[in-house]
């Protein structure tokens, strides 16, 4: 039911952690549903991700799709990784089976939130 | 890479002997068994005897024995055809929380229909109290349908004793009987049931296949339209091959199930008491009251899909109740109805063991699993901020 890739990130996730005194966190998810993920994202001073790390309970399909966003945002700025979607997510990893693209492909929602959270830092920084 | 089978609730691998009885009905024993001429008398005659084994095993007479596709097909056939036969007499229906979904959604479109269902809770054991029954019981009440034995947890539920108050009653008690044939010994008088589902898929028979007794006197309407096959009960040329392989299986199923089901026992509690030695996992369902071959456990901070996949990585296959694996977005109807929290529903694990089983086999599951386990620990944040 899984694509190859999804279960060569499962098998291997890239980035699993949390960074210390990271810029930003993002969580996503709840218990009832089964799926918790977590991002940690660390910025230069020109606001490109150096560093990403994630933790989530979840079935294959919320694993995989942490695993992969890692890679994907690396090296990116702020901006264009709050262009990344879920679909783009899934699609990167060659798609998903239907029933879990609602359910277990959140960690674009997750980095989003990460990503915010860091915002919300720097203008907090600013105003002080 | 080895390979470990533990996922026989779901299905059993078909026993050669049931083949090889089967086989003759594919090509030589092809005729129609309604048919009048030699080619359809040839089979009734192998159709009837399989009637009379399956009979056999359940402590049944021969006409009491309704072929069907299956489990699903018995207790819908079960719940509705005695609800409709029933339904000038009375509207209420009394089922458990930790049904089958044949059964619970049987009942579920019944409601839609003007019925009146009660759904008996369960303990922490997934036990079922016979006093909570009988206190339900109204004198509208038609049909009570509780479970033999449970296909996520193994609870085995008092159901001669919920069968003698019925009777006592004059209401019909139909049980599902899937996950216990061939795992402990089933009886339709000691069970004191007018109606019982099986499905010879689940001991060692093909799918698509089942049956359902139907007590003497038991009012029942069939659910479908057609011929006069099975009572009209059940009309369509009958699964012929699939007929003669259930017959051939249950004989076999029930040979010996007391010597086997004490095998297999210990297997269940080498793996249990195994299991239990890792921290944060704890034992779903009955210690004792649990079929022979199931093993149930709630992993604590990861999901049961990913214990799957890792699980099958390693060539062994089981199950979860996790909303992943139940194919809707809550996990099992029966472990939430335990009284356990969605943490633990997610990351349960269900094991059920077979007769083909070994201790090796078991000893390998115990070696592999700490690791996997405490890779996706290792990962969950929920695990990190505990």
């Amino acid at each position: 039911m899984y694509t190859e890739k999804v279960m060569e990130h499962f098998t291997n996730p890239r980035n699993v952690g949390e960074i210390e005194n990271a810029d930003g966190v993002g969580e996503v998810g709840n218990m009832k549903c089964g799926d918790i993920m977590r991002i940690y994202i660390k910025v230069n001073d020109d606001n490109i991700i150096e560093d990403v790390k994630f933790r989530t309970f979840g079935c294959g399909a919320a694993i995989a799709t942490s695993s992969v966003i890692t890679e994907m945002v690396k090296g990116k700025t702020i901006e264009e990784a709050l262009d990344i979607t879920n679909k783009q997510v899934a699609e990167e990893l060659g798609g998903l089976p239907e029933n879990k693209m609602h359910c277990s492909n959140l960690a674009a929602d997750a980095l989003h939130k990460a990503i915010d959270s860091l915002v919300e830092k720097q203008k907090e920084k600013k105003t002080k | 890479m080895k390979k470990v089978y533990l996922d026989h609730a779901a299905t059993t691998q078909l026993n050669k002997e049931v083949f090889e009885a089967m086989n003759p009905y594919f090509f030589e024993l092809y005729g129609n068994p309604s048919s009048v001429h030699s080619f359809g008398r040839e089979v009734r005659k192998g159709l009837e005897e399989s009637r009379e084994k399956v009979a056999k095993a359940i402590g049944a007479q021969p006409r009491e024995i309704i072929f069907t596709s299956g489990g699903t097909e018995s207790d819908n056939l079960a719940i509705r055809g005695s609800a409709m036969a029933q339904r000038k007499k009375g509207n209420h229906v009394i089922t458990s929380a930790v049904e089958h979904h044949a059964v619970i959604d049987a009942c579920h479109a019944l409601k839609e229909e003007g019925f009146e269902i009660t759904v008996i809770p369960v303990d922490e054991h997934g036990m079922v109290s016979v006093k909570d029954v009988e206190e339900a019981i109204t004198d509208k009440t038609i049909l009570i349908s509780i479970m033999l034995a449970n296909n996520e947890v193994g609870t085995i539920q008092p159901v001669a004793e919920i069968g003698k108050i019925a009777r006592e009653k004059g209401i019909t008690f139909h049980t599902d009987a899937v996950q216990a044939i061939g795992n402990i010994p089933v009886n339709v008088d000691e069970l004191n049931c007018d109606l019982l589902a099986l499905s010879a898929h689940k001991f060692y028979g093909p799918k698509g296949v089942g049956a359902l007794y139907v007590r003497k006197g038991t009012r029942l309407k069939g659910c479908s339209f057609g011929g006069s096959q099975e009572r009209k009960l059940r009309p369509g040329t009958e699964n012929v091959p699939g007929v003669i392989g259930l017959g051939k299986a249950i004989e076999l199923a029930v040979k010996d199930v007391e010597s086997k089901a004490v095998k297999l026992s210990r297997l269940r509690d080498r793996l249990i008491d195994g299991l239990l030695k890792l921290p944060d996992v704890s034992l779903n369902g009955h210690r004792t009251k649990r079929l022979p071959g199931n093993v149930n456990i709630s992993v604590q901070y990861v999901e049961g899909e990913s214990l799957i996949l890792s699980l099958d990585l390693k060539g062994i296959a089981c199950s979860s109740g996790s909303a992943c694996t139940s194919g809707s977005l809550d996990p099992s109807h029966v472990l939430l109805a335990m009284g356990l929290d969605h943490q633990a529903a997610h990351g349960s694990l269900r094991f059920t063991l077979g007769v083909e089983n070994t201790e090796a086999e078991i000893d390998y599951v115990l070696e592999t699993i700490p690791g996997i386990v405490e890779r996706l620990r290792s990962m969950s944040p929920v695990y990190a901020s505990k």
